[in-house]
C-alpha cells in the first residue's frame, strides 16, 4: 500500500551521540500529526529507537527509510557496518557485544534486537559479516 | 501522585518544568535504557543516574512525563534543551538511587508491573 515515505540519515554515535534517535523522534511526531493509533506510535517509537541507536553504536551509522500506511509502519534499517556474526546469539536478551564504552552511555544491554522483535509485528534481519545489515520492520495499526 | 508530589518526596531541585500537575501512574529507575523501553506499562517517571541526551529521548519515547537524576547529578544544557522540545520536566534529587526509589515506593508508588 502506498504510504508517506521518509528517509533518514543516522549519523555514528563516535560522531555526535547526541543525535542518535532524531529519527526515531521525527517519526514519532509525523505519526502524531497524522493521529496515528497511539498504541502503535509507542510500538513504532520503541522498536525505530532501538534500531537507531544500534546504527549509531555498532554500525558508525546507515540511514533509516520509514514507509506510514494507513493500515502498517515500516521501518527500513541500512547500514554497512561490521554485521551481525551470530544473529541467534544477537537475538538473546542479555547477550552483547558492546563495548563498555557503548554500556557507559546506558546501551549495549543485549536488549535492542530482543525489545525490536517484540514490540514489531515482523522483524527480518539480513546481515552479512563485513558487509553490513538490514533490518526491516514492520508495526500494523 | 503528581509530579510535584515527586519534588517533595525527593526534596528534588526543579531543573525545567513542564507539566507539574501531570499524573503520575508508576516509577522506573535504571541506568541502562534498553531496560527502561523493555517494559511498556505508563511508567511516568525515569530515574536515572546517567547524564546524556539519550535519559531524555527514552523518555521521550515512552511518553513519560519526568525524568529524576539522581545522587545530584546536573544535566548540561543540550538535555536540558531537548527536554523543552519534547515538554518532560527534569528534576535533580542528592538522594542516591535506592534512597530515592525507595522513599517513591514508601509513598505509594510502584513499578507498574508485576516484577
Amino acid at each position: 500500500m502506498a504510504g508517506l515515505k521518509l528517509t533518514y540519515d543516522i549519523s555514528s554515535a563516535e560522531d555526535d551521540f547526541t543525535r542518535a534517535g532524531e529519527a526515531s523522534g521525527s517519526v514519532k511526531k509525523k505519526l502524531r500529526q497524522i493521529g496515528y493509533n497511539p498504541e502503535a506510535i509507542r510500538k513504532v517509537s520503541i522498536a525505530m529507537y532501538e534500531g537507531e541507536i544500534n546504527v549509531a553504536i555498532h554500525a558508525g551509522g546507515g540511514k533509516a527509510q520509514v514507509e506510514i500506511a494507513p493500515d502498517a509502519v515500516t521501518m527500513v534499517l541500512i547500514d554497512h557496518g561490521p554485521g551481525i556474526a551470530d544473529v541467534e546469539k544477537a537475538m538473546q536478551e542479555g547477550w552483547s557485544t558492546a563495548p563498555q564504552e557503548v554500556r557507559n552511555l546506558g546501551f549495549g544491554a543485549g536488549m535492542g534486537l530482543p525489545n525490536m522483535k517484540k514490540y514489531t509485528d515482523s522483524m527480518e534481519i539480513e546481515t552479512e559479516v563485513g558487509k553490513g545489515t538490514t533490518i526491516t520492520m514492520v508495526v500494523k495499526a | 501522585m503528581i509530579v510535584r508530589d515527586v519534588i517533595d518526596i525527593l526534596e528534588a531541585e526543579v531543573v525545567y518544568e513542564a507539566d507539574l500537575d501531570a499524573e503520575i501512574l508508576s516509577a522506573c529507575g535504571s541506568d541502562m535504557m534498553s531496560d527502561v523501553l523493555a517494559f511498556v506499562k505508563d511508567q511516568s517517571v525515569l530515574l536515572t543516574g546517567l547524564v546524556n541526551p539519550q535519559v531524555v529521548r527514552t523518555a521521550d519515547m515512552m511518553d513519560m512525563h519526568c525524568i529524576v537524576f539522581v545522587r545530584g547529578k546536573s544535566p548540561d544544557q543540550t538535555i536540558i534543551d531537548l527536554a523543552k522540545e519534547r515538554g518532560i520536566t527534569i528534576l535533580k534529587s542528592r538522594f542516591r538511587m535506592f534512597t530515592a526509589c525507595g522513599r517513591l515506593y514508601d509513598a505509594g508508588l510502584r513499578g507498574g508491573c508485576d516484577i
